[in-house]
């Protein structure tokens, strides 16, 4: 039997932000528990007013040996970033 | 009602907080899990919040030129008024737990009550207390039922800490001559009103917990008259040296 409790990853919201943040992760035995430890653990210093966990298992992350064929085909094509318009003057915060 | 019944009845609120507050933080860095470890300092850290709230309060009152922390470090045991209960020693986390929750649930009625007071102080510590408390009450309580209904050794050790501690229970519920008259002058809190509803909380949640609810008639007293168990004079140690060894030292 293994001893550890599952891994979650935790994600707050913060006073200021509009989406979930990813802050860390921690060990709990259920989903109860891990919201009652994030709260503990990530929220002490007033950061955040809304908390997700989700079991790390869960979680079906991009394989790092598959870079190339994933990212690197974006890297040459600069005309999909908008950078080529003029923009007038007036335009402010931009 | 005199200054001073007023004074020992604060003393008889802040110190169970100091002390408790005292022995959670004993547990900083060697909690069981760092996120609990976290959780019971976040919980101690609370607590002392409380005390300050109090003791500035009380100093206000004193006659002589007191300070927080002269009432905090510089009082000898006998005038502690805090519960027998929240001085017991952190045997394991059982007893971290169920002491906690034996005294978050009569802390929580307390404050409850407490809010109404016609003294605004209190009142105003009590408003923002309890949503603290509420919280510890929350944590406790879902700790009990996991260990009470967890695993066989989970559960023999908190049926061992339920059954050890629960006669330091009806201390919480006794009335000393100094909380009789505030309690007349409508600023205390009456205790008494608040046992039955008490009991029926917490054998309801050692009853879900699947746990026994301890028989026994026999209970322990003296606290809240400033006769301390074993125990107090080692915490008392512990958190005087610092200001005994370097009198009126600031951080």
């Amino acid at each position: 039997m293994n001893k550890n409790w599952p891994l979650w990853e935790v994600f707050v919201r913060s006073k200021n932000g509009l989406e979930h943040r990813h802050f860390g992760s921690l060990r709990a035995a259920d989903a109860e528990m891990a919201l009652n430890n994030a709260r503990d653990v990530y929220t002490r210093r007033s950061e955040g007013v809304s908390i997700w966990v989700v079991e790390s298992k869960n979680i079906k992350a991009s394989n790092p040996e598959h870079n190339g064929e994933l990212f690197e085909p974006a890297a040459d094509k600069a005309y999909r970033h908008p950078t080529f318009y003029n923009l007038p003057d007036d335009i402010e915060h931009m | 009602m005199t200054n001073e019944n007023l004074i020992q009845y604060l003393y008889g609120i802040a110190d169970n907080s100091l002390i408790l507050g005292q022995r959670l933080g004993e547990l900083c860095g060697h909690g069981p899990t760092l996120e609990t470890d976290i959780a019971l300092t976040n919980i101690s850290l609370d607590l002392f919040g409380q005390v300050r709230s109090y003791f500035q309060y009380l100093a206000e009152l004193s006659k002589d030129d007191l300070t927080e922390d002269d009432l905090a470090f510089l009082r000898k045991e006998r005038e502690y008024k805090n519960l027998l209960l929240v001085e017991q020693p952190n045997t394991d986390f059982a007893y971290i737990i169920v002491r906690q929750y034996f005294f978050d649930v009569f802390h929580y009625m307390l404050l409850e009550k407490l809010q109404d007071s016609k003294n605004v102080n209190l009142q105003g510590i009590a408003k923002k207390s309890i949503k603290e408390v509420a919280y510890h009450q929350r944590f406790s309580g879902d700790w009990l039922l996991r260990l009470g209904d967890g695993t066989e050794e989970s559960k023999q050790k908190v049926q061992q800490a339920v059954s050890d501690l629960w006669v330091f229970t009806d201390e919480l519920f006794h009335v000393t001559k100094d909380d009789e008259a505030v309690i007349k002058a409508g600023h205390g809190v009456d205790v008494r009103l608040l046992k039955d509803d008490y009991y029926a909380k917490i054998t309801n949640q050692l009853k879900q917990a699947t746990l026994e609810v301890p028989e026994t008639k026999y209970f322990q007293k003296g606290g809240k008259q400033g006769i301390h168990s074993e125990h107090m004079g080692y915490i008392l140690a512990d958190m005087q040296f610092m200001q005994r060894a370097y009198p009126d030292m600031k951080w």
